[in-house]
């Protein structure tokens, strides 16, 4: 049984890594791999179905979708890593200040993510793109201010943990200043949980941009997104499903694919689980 | 008890009123002026004025805040610019559906969930169990956004069985809206009951009531399952919270009249005070909801309370 778990286990991280790289790939070879321009439009094939010459059918405007998914996927991947990026940068930075020096910084800090944190996320992110506008940048700034409240909390609290410890008190007798401290002392402790989240947290922006597009504030026409697709996708759901099946089959793919990735992550870098391999 | 409800709602207090100040102070994100915005590019000088007096704009921030405040307080959420009606009023006409696809979605849940967890754990490990766990891995993973379309194309296009937008055919117009909604749920809350009744059959007390001649069954379902049901109660008193927020694709997805579809046809109409109060409901509830299940927590298990 335990073996079986194994191979599951590894079976599932590989399926991630996999279905990771292969997204990546398609991202960055979108123009090459495309068998056709995504906004090329042919009106009097639209809605065409699947065929040879278009694998996956052609949409509302006769744009071929296949072109238009592995085009989508650049908009997610740069929505998702902008947002984990960012996120990250900031929740870290004031995670450490909050955690190392305490006191009314660590105050005010922790007020704010209490408040963010008890704001359901995505209805955050729909408020703020609905006042900034409907565009990719205003997607990523929402979504970057729900996401760091996580790093922030998790660095605060190692930080909080690392900061008695002996070899931190060594290196500020020896005369290290605050940053250096920081940087070179409490962040290594911290980096393994950062990543795990980092990689999940990729899979949620994923999501929520394709919700946010979905519902139309997201990226705007024509960009090809797949929230946007399946949005536009839904009103031919009789004539021609193609529309829907194959971007939201997309969707999961990436977002299930990057889940399984960050659940073996977790196997890997975090040692307290590292006891059930 | 007294206590911890009274140290909980302390907590509360600042939350609420830093979520009043978020949502107050959305209008002036608006890039430029929030009034040329509403009343339109080419809108004569006065009628920005008229628009900008309506919202309260030429007033000091500090005037603003508090009249928005005390207006909360009153019940008092502005007027529509649509409609010119004041926005509690359909807030109040859409609240009841929200709730109604809320609650169907979690009955849903627990319908699916309630078997299958109870199943999984029972005969871990086996294929019953395999199957089980590979539905929850799907169900969390299926984003609501397509996972409703397809129930569209399957039981409205492929087999008119069911409607698939409004709310006037009663129950049966619920069907596909909580489907979809309470797919996520359903997997989460699945594993959950897996989990903690797993658990709970490994504990001395199953074994000393097997032993002292009680069926297996009853041992599981009389003794067994009733601890294990705290910590699910709880998570589903959490979920609930979310679902509200679910129900903003959810209800985009089938033309369902409730909050969430009013939030999204404000945005696109640019009725901010809509907006605004939509989003105060929806965000109010939820802390309430998530508050709410706090306590029940601190009731089904009293160690919660020596905190």
């Amino acid at each position: 049984m335990k073996r079986f778990k194994r191979f599951l286990k590894n079976f599932a991280f590989t399926f991630g890594l996999i279905v990771t790289v292969a997204l990546v790939l398609a991202a960055i070879a979108a123009p090459l791999l495309s068998p056709f321009d995504p906004n090329m439009q042919d009106t009097s094939r639209r809605l065409e179905a699947p065929s040879r010459d278009h694998l996956l059918g052609l949409d509302e405007l006769g744009r071929d979708v296949l072109s238009r998914i592995l085009w989508g996927s650049r908009v997610s991947l740069r929505v998702g890593f902008s947002v984990v990026i960012i996120a990250a940068f900031v929740g870290i930075s004031l995670g450490a200040i909050s955690g190392y020096f305490g006191g009314w910084i660590d105050t005010i800090i922790m007020r704010v993510t209490d408040i963010l944190l008890a704001f359901p996320g995505i209805l955050l992110a729909i408020a703020l793109v609905a006042v900034l506008g409907p565009s990719l940048n205003n997607v990523v700034l929402a979504l970057v201010v729900i996401g760091w409240v996580a790093y922030a909390r998790l660095v605060r609290g190692q930080v909080l943990k690392v900061r008695e410890m002996e070899y931190v008190t060594a290196a500020k007798a020896l005369g290290a200043k605050s940053p250096r401290v920081i940087v070179l002392h409490v962040l290594p402790n911290v980096i393994n949980p950062v990543v795990v989240m980092a990689t999940l947290g990729l899979a949620g922006a994923i999501l929520s941009e394709a919700a946010l597009s979905f519902l139309g504030l997201g990226v705007q026409p024509p960009t090809p997104s797949w929230g946007s697709m399946l949005n536009a996708g839904r009103r031919y759901l009789g004539e021609a499903n193609h529309l829907t099946i194959f971007p939201g089959a997309a969707i999961m793919l990436a977002v299930m694919g990057l889940n399984f990735l960050g659940d073996g992550l977790i196997d890997m870098l975090d040692p307290k689980y590292r006891k059930d391999m | 008890m007294t206590q911890y409800i009274i140290r909980r709602l302390a907590q509360m207090i600042p939350i609420t009123f830093g979520i009043l100040t978020l949502v107050f102070s959305l209008i002036h994100l608006v890039p430029g002026d929030p009034a040329v915005q509403i009343a339109g590019e080419n809108a004569r000088p006065e009628d920005v004025r008229q628009v900008r007096h309506a919202l309260g704009l030429d007033q000091p921030l500090g005037r603003q805040y508090i009249s928005y405040l005390t207006g909360v307080l009153h019940g008092d959420l502005g007027r529509s610019f649509q409609t010119n009606e004041s926005v509690s009023v359909q807030v109040r006409q859409r609240y009841p559906a929200t709730i109604e696809l809320a609650l169907g979605s979690m009955l849903v849940a627990l319908l699916v969930a309630f078997p299958l967890g109870i199943i999984s754990a029972i005969y871990r490990g086996k294929w019953v169990d395999n199957v089980a766990r590979f539905f929850a891995l799907l169900g969390v993973s299926m984003p609501s956004f397509w996972f409703g379309p397809l129930l569209i194309i399957a039981f409205a296009i492929n087999h008119p069985w069911l409607p698939v937008s409004g709310r006037d055919e009663g129950l049966k117009s619920l069907i596909l809206p909580s489907l979809t909604m309470g797919l996520a749920l359903s997997a989460i809350l699945t594993r959950m009951i897996r989990v903690s009744l797993a658990d709970e059959l490994t504990q001395l007390y199953v074994t000393t009531a097997i032993a002292k001649g009680v069926t297996r069954g009853k041992a599981i379902f009389r003794h067994a399952l009733k601890n294990a049901l705290i910590p699910v109660i709880t998570v589903l008193a959490l979920q609930f919270g979310s679902l509200l927020t679910g129900a903003i694709i959810t209800e985009q997805i089938f033309s369902w009249p409730g909050l969430g579809r009013l939030l999204i046809d404000s945005i696109s109409k640019r009725d901010y005070p809509q907006v605004q109060a939509s989003i105060l409901v929806i965000a109010l509830t939820y802390i309430f909801v998530n508050f709410a299940s706090d306590l029940l927590y601190g009731v089904v298990d009293p160690r919660i309370k020596l905190e």
